[in-house]
């Protein structure tokens, strides 16, 4: 079973991204264990951290007429910092991993299962 | 109604409530095996008291109140089905002994009897922790599935479908026979552990599988105590929680930074627990039967007497963890073991017995790899502990326990 990983992270969170050196360290070296450690279990299909929202656009069609808005689609405190695809074997083991996320303990992970019949209406076949 | 005596009635009815909240619910469900229908009655009975109480003032005997309202909820809804069941005079029968219960302490407590029916091997073992905790304790839904990380829904399915499992397969309320009882008790004790969640605790750092429920679970453990005086792995248990719950304050610095358990200050260790673990502990080795919690106690129990002599055993707690494997092998026994040996031997002989585990079981087990790089560290092993520190780093969920672990990795020079 495919799982997306959805990380959400305050605004100050994005900061330490590129903060200090020491507050950099910890952050990304955090990422970096959780990283590997997907790796190392073997269940890491994909994913990406995403630029800060700010960077974000969105983008509406209403009335034969683009609407370009900047800025992220939410309008949330915690945004949408990144996500991974998971392969694993329930929603358990997916709860397991998203708990160990760093964001976890500072922001907040939703697991998604990935929708398999639909992936398989759209595209003529289930996900990898 | 004024408000004050509201409050006071509110206040007995959540008194109440907690006290005798599983001794009525095994009084109710051990007569009709429908423990859903128990704890119907019983929270109409505590939604009437809430009325009740306020205007014609709290009963003498609250309980007896509570009860003789749900039973009588429960034979009226009997009588509603009558039409499709005859069970009624059955009914009536079987709860002929809850008549006139004018003292509570004359009521029978039943629970230990609850107890083993949510531990039933009839019922799914992951369910048995949630049972217990929800008919026992009267925890709802919510808050047992967020202490077992899944969705309340789920939970609530979950705990309903297991409710009905007792009541259609008919699992009995009852004290099995003597030679069943060892491991009838253990799926008990097994089920109340996993609500205090597993406590693997040394200088590596290791992560706790916190469940947040430690309150919960000694006041099961010491339900279990007084209804089970003579089992010694009952006084195992409740001695092992106390021993690390005395430990609370001391896990976490002033800064909020974990603290490993050897480099805490005994003086913020909680004295009474710890007194309180020691009287368990000597209780169940009167008994002369060790067996699994009793040994894990016992080993806490070295840890404990820092307090007084300033040191730790090292060869005690190596010998307590041989035993352990010994009765009770699991991976967290087994990495626990080298992570003593390594204290009172060599960090050698303990990686030694950290490269005897077999590698696919130590993937996701966090606590193997706190250790293992606190012991390549050790050797001077350096590419390797850091390695090995990345792999706890990413199991890690406490996230104090990640900030110690970084610190520890980054002290390593490159």
């Amino acid at each position: 079973m495919l799982y997306a990983i959805l990380i959400y992270e305050r605004p100050h969170d994005f900061d330490r991204r590129e903060g200090e050196a020491e507050e950099e360290a910890a952050y990304t070296g955090a990422w970096q264990a959780w990283h590997q450690a997907l790796l190392k279990a073997d269940v890491f299909v994909g994913g990406s951290p995403l630029e800060r929202p700010e960077t974000g656009t969105t983008v509406r069609q209403r009335d034969s007429k683009r609407l370009i808005q900047d800025g992220p689609y939410a309008n949330t405190k915690e945004q949408l910092g990144g996500f991974t695809l998971l392969e694993l074997p329930s929603l358990d083991a997916a709860l397991e991993w998203a708990a160990r996320c760093p964001a976890a303990a500072y922001g907040a992970v939703e697991v998604r299962p990935i929708a398999g019949e639909v992936h398989k209406r759209v595209t003529g076949e289930y996900p990898k | 109604m004024n408000t004050r005596s509201d409050d006071l009635a509110h206040r007995a009815v959540e008194a109440v409530a907690r006290q005798s909240y599983g001794r009525l619910v095994a009084l109710l469900s051990a007569r009709t095996r429908d423990v859903a229908a128990a704890e119907d009655a019983l929270a109409d009975a505590l939604m009437s008291a809430l009325t009740t109480w306020p205007r014609d003032g709290i009963p003498k005997n609250p309980q007896g109140w509570l009860m003789t309202a749900a039973r009588n909820r429960l034979l009226d809804q009997a009588r509603h089905r009558q039409v499709r069941d005859q069970s009624v005079p059955t009914l009536e029968l079987m709860m002929s002994d809850l008549y006139e219960t004018k003292d509570p302490d004359a009521l029978p407590d039943e629970r230990l009897k609850l107890l083993l029916v949510c531990a039933h091997p009839a019922i799914d073992p992951d369910m048995h922790t949630p049972l217990m905790l929800q008919t026992v304790l009267g925890l709802d839904a919510v808050a047992i599935a967020r202490a077992f990380l899944i969705s309340p829904k789920t939970m609530g399915q979950r705990l309903v479908r297991a409710k009905n499992k007792i009541r259609q397969a008919r699992i009995a309320f009852e004290i099995p026979a003597a030679d069943q009882i060892p491991q009838r008790l253990e799926a008990v004790l097994d089920a109340i552990y996993a609500a205090y969640g597993s406590s693997w605790e040394d200088a590596a750092g290791t992560d706790r599988k916190a469940v947040g429920l430690a309150e919960e679970a000694i006041w099961l453990a010491r339900v279990l105590r007084d209804q089970m005086p003579e089992d010694p792995e009952v006084h195992g248990l409740l001695a092992l929680m106390l021993h690390c719950e005395a430990r609370r304050p001391a896990r976490r610095g002033a800064d909020g930074k974990f603290v490993p358990l050897s480099e805490q200050n005994p003086r913020e260790w909680l004295v009474p627990l710890i007194d309180e673990a020691e009287r368990e502990l000597l209780a169940a080795a009167r008994h002369a039967r060790p067996g699994r919690f009793q040994i894990e106690a016992a080993i806490q129990s070295v840890h404990a007497e820092r307090a007084h002599s300033g040191r730790t055993d090292w060869g005690a707690i190596a010998r307590f963890y041989d035993l352990l494997v010994d009765v009770a092998p699991s991976l967290g026994a087994t990495v626990g073991r080298a992570a003593a040996h390594a204290e009172s031997e060599s960090a050698k002989a303990g990686l030694t017995m950290l490269d005897a585990i077999d590698s696919d079981a130590v993937t996701a087990y966090q606590p193997y790899w706190a250790v293992r790089a606190h012991l390549l560290s050790e050797l001077k092993r350096l590419t390797e502990a850091k390695d090995a520190f990345e792999r706890a780093i990413g199991l890690s969920e406490d996230d104090a326990v990640r900030t110690f672990l970084l610190e520890r990795r980054q002290k390593i020079p490159s």
